[in-house]
């Protein structure tokens, strides 16, 4: 079998070959993305637990969730038919693709038929997975990101690094020295003297965009959810570049994993519910668009995307991970991501539910995926606020069984707690006198390599890590 | 074998035998909210997304309508098929129909859109249109910077399952939860990227 296609970048430093422990270790020397990453989760989880706390019946939801999940995966290949069924009779076209190869080709296909060289595209983790973007390039066919935050991934020549907030790792200034820089090569330039707050930038993002989506007669976008019964998409957004995408042009192309369906119109009752409060920490999402074929005239694709996800359902207990809704919540709890980011994972799923669901999809072969499993204490908070609980500590106790390695168990097996301990380190350092920069050593050794230059300071004791997270307020005392 | 044969192949292969569960639904479904004090409800989450929102009684809709352009400035107005004719008294507004369907350069060039809408939501401040009569096609309430949508009492439903319960899954939907809004930078929100920047809500009782 092919290896399933992840995403995974080509340039040097981001190989498979390199385990995760290596990737966290540039990741930490990396100030301005441990600060981002810092206030970014702990907004986020706040929020989140904000709007949970609102609803009496959040743990009913939560059980609802899981379990419609697990029912239509189940009966995935009835409800599969029910979809393509309900979707053609509707008007639209339904496309399967076994791989990433094949949804790029198919997709490629349906774009070079209409005649134009240009698409629209809405944020989606499905065409990053696949590589799509790199694979209409190929062809001729110039992809652009619409998501402000994947506007700025994309213009910086970037990789995304939170499920939710890509471009997280990026704080304004260099947002605005990237639009500056490179808006011009693509498209509308920013205007001269682009101030550095927040609402300069994304009026300079609206402007720049608005031309595109009013000419653009190609869209491509993903899927939050596919109802089987109806064949309705839905999708969920903030800024309405989903709304612009989905709406205006003539053709309209979605990718949506086999993992995405549910059974009836009724169970969006549970989700619309479940994933904008896990995910934004918002009642609800600024815009949700639902639509059922063949819409206002449009013409529809849907692409149904295997991709390693028919191998995951095979696993009795890492199947669960199937049921993610990727609304990012494990995220921001997880306090391995919170201080390494989501490039160390390597793959377009970050955190928690990428350590678990990437060496899945893709098998164990690569270092950094046999690496993955022990990027995680094990503490179990990605488990408690997940929307359809995912037991996301068994299931990487599971796959470090599997995976036995001695690479992997060598340097793997202390790649979270060592994760943990040295930026805890590190903290302590900048707190004494800002001297970071003297003491960081230039080159960085294996994670188990001694740290001389931490040598004076005194060890962290030998506690459990519920005990120091408490105590210390995750590294942060 | 094609590829749809050998993924349905592969999906049966892999849930044979696996555990059927029931889905327990013991959460609050449709029905199970109150009712009473949907209107002041939907009206502070709505305020909460940073949204105008005003509560009169529906007789004087067609003043509050005129007052909100005026105050906008907003000249030239789209008005989608079907929204009620007695509620457009602005004087100095000149009314955009969509018949023939504007263009999207058309539509860049209006100052707003009125609309009503098809359902609302109290406990989440969403507004839901679908297409029908007064709401248009779904580009109409996208490319104006200023959407202008009333709201009758009666068609505030309490929670989302009693909003899904009155919905026609086939029609295609927009849910509205304030304006269009990006936290992508440093976390700041930022009211207004792509949508309208602002919804003005009018709560007719
Ligand atoms: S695993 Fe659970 S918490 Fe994490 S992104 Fe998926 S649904 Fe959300």
């Amino acid at each position: 079998m092919s290896r399933t296609f992840l995403g995974m970048p080509g340039a040097a430093p981001r190989s498979g070959d390199e385990g995760f422990p290596e990737r966290a270790a540039r990741a930490l020397r990396d100030s301005q993305l441990r600060f981002n990453l810092r206030k970014a989760t702990r907004t986020i989880r706040a929020r989140r637990a904000g709007v949970v706390a609102e609803l009496p019946d959040w743990a009913e939801l939560r059980r609802a969730g899981k379990e419609i999940k697990d029912h239509t995966l189940r009966h995935l290949d009835t409800y599969l038919i029910q979809l393509e069924e309900a979707v053609t009779k509707a008007g639209g076209h339904v496309h399967w693709a076994a791989d990433a190869a094949e949804a790029n080709r198919i997709v490629a296909g349906i774009v070079k038929a209409t005649g134009e060289t240009e698409v629209v595209k809405v944020k989606s983790m499905a065409t990053q997975e696949i590589g799509l973007n790199e694979a209409l390039l190929a062809e001729g066919v110039t992809a652009y990101e619409t998501d402000l935050a994947e506007l700025i991934v994309q213009l910086g020549d970037d990789w995304p690094s939170h499920i939710l907030v890509p471009a997280i790792h990026r704080n304004r200034s260099e947002i605005r020295e990237i639009f500056t820089r490179r808006m011009a090569e693509w498209g509308r330039p920013a205007p001269e003297d682009l101030p550095d707050d927040p609402p300069a930038l994304a009026e300079a993002a609206r402007l720049h965009l608005r031309e595109r989506f009013l000419s653009t007669k190609v869209a491509i976008s993903g899927a939050n959810f596919a109802v089987a019964e109806t064949g309705t998409l839905v999708v969920l957004e903030s800024e309405g570049n989903g709304r612009m995408c989905l709406t205006l042009p003539e053709t309209l192309i979605t990718v949506l994993g086999i993992e995405k369906l549910v059974p009836t119109w009724r169970d969006l009752e549970v989700f619309l519910q479940l994933l904008p409060r896990s995910s934004t920490g918002e009642r609800m999402n600024p815009y949700t668009s639902t639509w059922t074929g063949a819409t206002e005239g449009q013409e529809f694709h849907l692409v149904l995307l295997d991709n390693g996800r028919t191998g995951v359902l095979a696993d009795e207990v890492g199947r669960q991970a199937l049921r993610c809704i990727r609304c990012s919540a494990c995220l921001n709890v997880c306090p391995v991501y919170e201080r390494v980011g989501g490039h160390a994972y390597g793959s377009v799923y970050p955190g928690p539910i990428g350590a678990i669901l990437t060496p899945q999809l893709r098998g164990m072969g690569s270092e950094l995926d046999r690496s993955l499993p022990y990027a995680s204490s094990l503490c179990g908070a990605c488990y408690e606020v997940c929307p359809v609980a995912i037991d996301i500590p068994s299931v990487l106790v599971e796959l470090r069984a599997k995976g036995r390695h001695h690479l992997a168990e060598r340097t793997g097996m202390a790649a979270a707690g060592w994760v943990l301990e040295r930026s805890g380190r590190l903290a302590r350092m900048q707190r004494l006198g800002g001297r970071l920069r003297k003491l960081a050593p230039g080159r960085l050794p294996g994670p188990l390599g001694g740290w001389t230059d931490t040598r004076d300071l005194p060890p962290i004791p030998e506690e459990s890590f519920r005990d120091w997270w408490n105590r210390t307020d995750g590294g942060r005392r | 074998m094609s590829s749809r044969e050998r993924i349905l192949a592969r999906v049966r292969a892999a849930v044979a035998g696996a555990p059927d569960p029931e889905i327990p639904r013991g959460y609050r479904g449709p029905g199970a909210l109150p009712a009473d004090g949907v209107v002041d409800l939907f009206a502070e989450r709505v305020r909460d997304y940073r949204a105008v929102v005003r509560v009169l009684p529906e007789s004087e809709a067609a003043e509050q309508v005129a007052r909100s352009l005026a105050e906008r400035r907003a000249g030239r107005v789209v008005v989608p098929g079907g929204f009620p004719r007695a509620l457009l008294t602005a004087p100095d507004v000149q009314w955009v129909t969509d018949d023939p369907p504007l263009t999207a350069a058309a539509l860049d060039a209006v100052d707003g859109v009125v609309t009503t809408c098809a359902v609302a939501v109290a406990e989440t401040g969403t507004i839901v249109l679908d297409a029908g009569p007064g709401q248009g096609r779904r580009a109409l309430t996208l490319v104006p910077d200023y959407h202008l949508c009333l709201v009758r009492a009666g068609q505030i439903a309490p929670g989302v399952p009693d909003a899904l319960a009155r919905l026609d899954p086939v029609r295609p939907q927009t849910w509205i939860s304030g304006p269009s809004a990006t936290s992508d930078i440093e976390l700041n929100r930022v009211e207004g990227v792509h949508g309208p920047r602002t919804l003005e809500v009018l709560i007719l009782t």
